[in-house]
Formats: structure tokens, C-alpha cells, sequence
């Protein structure tokens, strides 16, 4: 039974992409019999009077070309562009589809991820049965599905400094829909020494934040933020969390400046930041300072005239994916199996929980817990292991020999409260790989978030 | 003379300021304030928790960014921008992800 969904939903995959390409060849011939056509006698453009535009392309754009401030100008000028989309997931997947709506000649998309059932929530571009397919591909497929007429080019590979400038020559304008701090500063020293203007969003909870770099005299990334933030003050989308059309709304802008750039139309946004509220649904647009003379890649001297190696300067991996930590000894941990025997002996423990209230309510494990998230134990953990001592005294229970038993979602926060909780009296450990552990090695029924 | 100004938090920052956007604060004394005297005031007096994750050294941690009236402080002459009544200063902690 398994065996035959995973079979069908492969096939339903393969069509797709195959439906994908004879699409992408039909475009290509109609698109040669309409140039072969204008070579002829009678060329095609004398019905309509335009040199520029194809009937299909005046019928397909027409509530945009009647736009005085685009016109067939305008239209032209997309329909001519190349632009860049590095990242396929929040910010990406409203880009690109409304570039393609759009009619940008060449979408480029950056991604060597593969689709996952907790992006759908936000990357919207995906389906159910892409999940295991290349993000990059999968944009190109529902990209292709609207607007079969334009050139789509997946890059599947992770950007890289040994490969962002060949891949960002091709293209006139580039898009951050990254996810993390490494590949921004990447992405923006690139663009800089490549001279193309870096449109770039970001989104997490309930905000998101908006800008064009490197663009008619404003500020580089690096211009703003010299230094890299330290990496303890970064929070990711899967540990901080985030409202899908939140980044919706920032790709949507995302691409608006794209098209407004290379439509040449508008004011666009550089040496200007634009702040998203969702919760209170305010935005506000600040003025910045303009490109600094002495930055380092885009002033007027700059020390930096190649890349260089982005995961050490910023002191963090190029990518939003959890890194299991190793902070404890062996000793200090157990399994999940090794709780599961602990629980069915009917061993007497204190089980802390240090997640937050709102992820005790998804799912927790089958014993009373007390919840006091990670942010709280740092505080004042001593409070915390007299509290304790207090639970284990009151039931009757002595200190060193029940255990205090500490679980978290992956196994990382729950290294760290042991770490803090120390006391040469308590019998303490932690759950290895926490939660989802328990999901992977005890319980298949148990939700994983 | 106390100086009432709006201060602001944003992009997570408000975390350190138990969860809490805006705050209507009053710097008091007769003395004149700049941005490098409001930092310390600011962690001494507001902030909850963790000050390594709002200053470093004598100026925010890099990756904030501060906006003295809706301008990026740079253009408003940074830790030396002098505080007038009722200014806004904002803190806003720049987001990565996608
Ligand atoms: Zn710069």
C-alpha cells in the first residue's frame, strides 16, 4: 500500500515535468514559426502595427500594456529582462510567479533544496506530490504552468563563492530570497562586483523587511551591516516561525521592484528600507544612509575585489537547516528507546520540558512535564534546580538516584539545560535528538513539527 | 527637565523587552542626551534579559539598526545625535530568513 502511493505520487511527478517540458517545447516552436513567419512576404507584426509586440504577447499583457506608465515600452523592456531568483521557498515562490505573470524574458531560480511537507505552508509554489522534488524544479513547473512563453532556468546547486558570479552574470537583476545570513552577505558582495542591483526581502514571525542594494548610489548589505550579527541573535524560520504570507507579501514586493526596475518605471526602493507588520498591519519606509565611501566592496577604495569564504566571516552555515549540537558527554544523555524502558519500569523522575507553552500544546511526551522554555532556565538556573530538589523531596523521592530527565523538540535546548541545571545532587540528562527522536525511535504515531 | 521620547523595538529586538513594541519613556535629569548615553540608560533601566544581545562595546550589536526619527542614523550623526523632546528612536534587529 505504501509502496504503491510513493509509486503513484512518483509517477504523478514525472508527468508533470514532462508536461512541464513539451510545454516549454511548444513555446519554443511557436515562438520560431512566429519569427519565421516575419521573415516571410508578409510578416505577421502588419495586423497589428507593432514591430515589437506578437498578438499573443498584446492579448497575454494587455491590462498591464494599457498602463501609460508601462506601454508597450515598458512590456518590451520585460519581456527582454533576465532576473535572478536566489532561494525558492517563502520570499521566492511569489516572486517568480509574478515575474512570469509579468512577462520577464529569463527567470533564473537558485536552489539545491529539496521540497518539504512544513514549506508548504509558505512556499506556495510546491505541491503535495513535489514533496523530494528540487525546489528550483518545482518553480520552474508552476511557473511554466502560467506563462509557458517565457525561458526558465533552474540552477540546483547551492550558491557558492566559487559559482555566484557565473551564475549572476546571465541576469540583470537579482533577488535575495535566501534564508540565511551567510548567503546574503555572499549574494550581496557578488551582485556589487557584478554591478547588478540586488532587490532584497526578508521575513520572519509576523514581520518582514524590504530593500533594493547596490542600486543609482544607495548602500550595499555591507554598507549597512559592516559586521556580521553575532550568530546567537539569528533566529531561522523553523526555530522562530513564521506566517506564511507574510514572506508572501514581501516576495510579491520583491518582484514589483524587480519589474519596476527592469521596466525602468517608478522610484525605486534603494537607500530606502521597508518594514512590514503584519500584526498591526503597518508598513513604514525609512530613509538610509547612501554607499559608504569606505565600505569594503562597494566604496571608493575597496579591500575586497573577489569573494571570499562567507561561512567564516559571519561565523555560521550557509543555510537555515537545524545543525545537531554535541554540548554533553554520553553520560549525560539517553535515547529515546532508553526513556521508553525508563517509563514502562515505572521509574519515579522529574521530566522538564524546556520548549515554549505554544509547543507543549502541539504534542508532549505520555508523563506529566514541568514546562519552563530554555529562555527562562537561562535566567536563573539555580532557582530552577532548587525547584526541582523541592518535586523530587516532596514526593519522597531521594535526589541522586531518580533521575531528572530534560526534552526538547530536536536535542539541542535540552544539552544546554542540562548544561545549566549541573549540580553535583541531581541525577540529570537529556532526551538525544529529543522529540523528534522519540517520533523516529519509539512512538511512529508521535506528530513531528 | 526630563526629555519624553518614544522608543521603538522591532525585528525581534522587542524580545529583550519582554515582548513589548513601544515604550513611552521619560530621560531624566538636566542633562543633555545623546545616542551614546540613551544605549546604557536603555539596558539599565528596560531591557530584561541577555544585554550582550543588544550592545557590544559602547554601540548596539551589529545587526541592528538604529532610526533616530524614521531616518537611518548614520544620516543623523550616530551615538552623537543629540536627543530632543519627543524624538523616536528605533531599534529594529534585521531578519534572515525566507
Ligand atoms: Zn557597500
Amino acid at each position: 500500500m505504501a509502496a504503491d502511493l510513493e509509486r503513484l505520487r512518483q509517477e504523478i511527478c514525472r508527468r508533470e515535468e514532462e508536461l512541464s517540458e513539451l510545454k516549454q517545447r511548444l513555446a519554443d516552436m511557436e515562438k520560431k514559426s512566429v519569427e519565421d513567419a516575419s521573415d516571410g512576404t508578409e510578416p505577421k507584426t502588419i495586423h497589428n502595427g507593432n514591430q515589437k509586440l506578437t498578438n499573443d504577447q498584446i492579448g497575454r499583457y494587455s491590462r498591464q500594456l494599457i498602463l501609460p506608465e508601462l506601454g508597450v515600452k515598458g512590456q518590451v523592456k520585460l519581456l527582454s529582462s533576465k532576473v535572478l531568483i536566489v532561494g525558492a521557498g517563502g520570499l521566492g515562490c511569489p516572486a517568480a510567479i509574478y515575474l512570469a505573470a509579468a512577462g520577464v524574458g529569463k527567470i533564473g531560480i537558485v536552489d539545491y533544496d529539496e521540497v518539504e511537507i512544513s514549506n508548504l505552508h509558505r512556499q506556495i509554489l510546491h505541491t503535495e506530490h513535489r514533496v523530494g522534488v528540487s525546489k528550483a524544479e518545482s518553480v520552474a513547473i508552476s511557473c511554466r504552468n502560467l506563462n509557458s512563453s517565457l525561458n526558465f532556468i533552474t540552477h540546483k546547486v547551492q550558491l557558492s563563492s566559487d559559482n555566484a558570479m557565473s551564475i549572476i552574470r546571465d541576469y540583470d537583476i537579482v533577488l535575495d530570497a535566501t534564508d540565511n545570513v551567510a548567503t546574503r552577505y555572499l549574494l550581496n558582495d557578488a551582485c556589487v562586483l557584478a554591478g547588478k542591483p540586488l532587490v532584497s526581502g526578508s521575513a520572519l514571525r509576523f514581520e518582514g523587511q524590504l530593500t533594493v542594494y547596490n542600486h543609482k548610489g544607495g548602500p550595499c548589505y555591507r554598507c549597512l551591516y559592516p559586521k556580521p550579527p553575532p550568530p546567537e541573535t539569528v533566529t531561522n524560520c523553523s526555530d522562530g516561525g513564521v506566517l506564511g504570507v507574510v514572506p508572501g507579501i514581501i516576495g510579491c514586493y520583491q518582484a514589483l521592484e524587480a519589474i519596476k526596475i527592469a521596466a525602468d518605471i517608478g522610484t525605486p526602493l534603494n537607500q530606502r528600507l521597508m518594514l512590514f507588520d503584519a500584526i498591526d498591519c503597518t508598513t513604514r519606509t525609512i530613509k538610509l544612509r547612501g554607499r559608504q565611501v569606505l565600505c569594503p566592496v562597494c566604496g571608493d577604495n575597496p579591500s575586497m575585489t573577489q569573494l571570499i569564504d562567507y561561512e567564516q566571516f559571519c561565523g555560521a552555515r550557509a543555510t537555515d537547516k537545524d545543525q545537531e549540537k554535541k554540548v554533553l558527554p554520553a553520560s549525560s544523555r539517553m535515547t529515546a528507546k532508553e526513556y521508553q524502558t525508563l517509563l514502562e519500569n515505572g521509574i519515579e523522575h522529574v521530566l522538564l520540558d524546556v520548549r515554549l507553552p505554544v509547543e507543549m500544546e502541539i504534542c508532549h511526551l505520555p508523563h506529566p512535564a514541568l514546562n519552563i522554555p530554555i529562555n527562562t532556565v537561562k535566567k536563573d538556573p539555580s532557582a530552577l534546580v532548587e525547584q526541582i530538589k523541592r518535586q523530587l523531596a516532596s514526593s519522597g523521592i531521594p535526589l541522586d538516584t531518580s533521575p531528572v530527565v530534560v526534552v526538547c523538540r530536536r536535542g539541542n535546548d535540552s544539552q544546554l539545560a542540562v548544561q545549566l541545571l549541573h549540580d553535583s545532587n541531581l541525577n540529570i540528562r537529556d532526551i538525544r535528538g529529543g522529540l523528534h527522536a522519540w517520533a523516529r525511535d519509539v512512538d511512529s504515531l508521535f506528530p513531528v513539527y | 527637565m526630563a526629555v519624553p521620547i518614544t522608543l521603538e523595538f522591532s525585528g525581534g529586538a522587542e524580545l529583550l523587552f519582554a515582548n513589548q513594541k513601544k515604550h513611552s519613556i521619560e530621560l531624566p535629569g538636566s542633562q543633555k542626551w545623546d545616542v551614546k548615553s540613551l544605549l546604557p540608560w536603555i539596558r539599565d533601566n528596560l531591557l530584561q534579559e541577555r544585554p550582550e544581545l543588544f550592545m557590544q562595546g559602547d554601540t548596539v550589536r551589529p545587526g541592528i539598526l538604529v532610526l533616530v526619527n524614521d531616518a537611518d542614523w548614520e544620516l543623523m550623526g550616530e551615538l552623537e545625535y543629540e536627543i530632543q523632546p519627543n524624538d523616536k528612536i528605533v531599534f529594529i534587529s534585521t531578519l534572515h530568513g525566507g
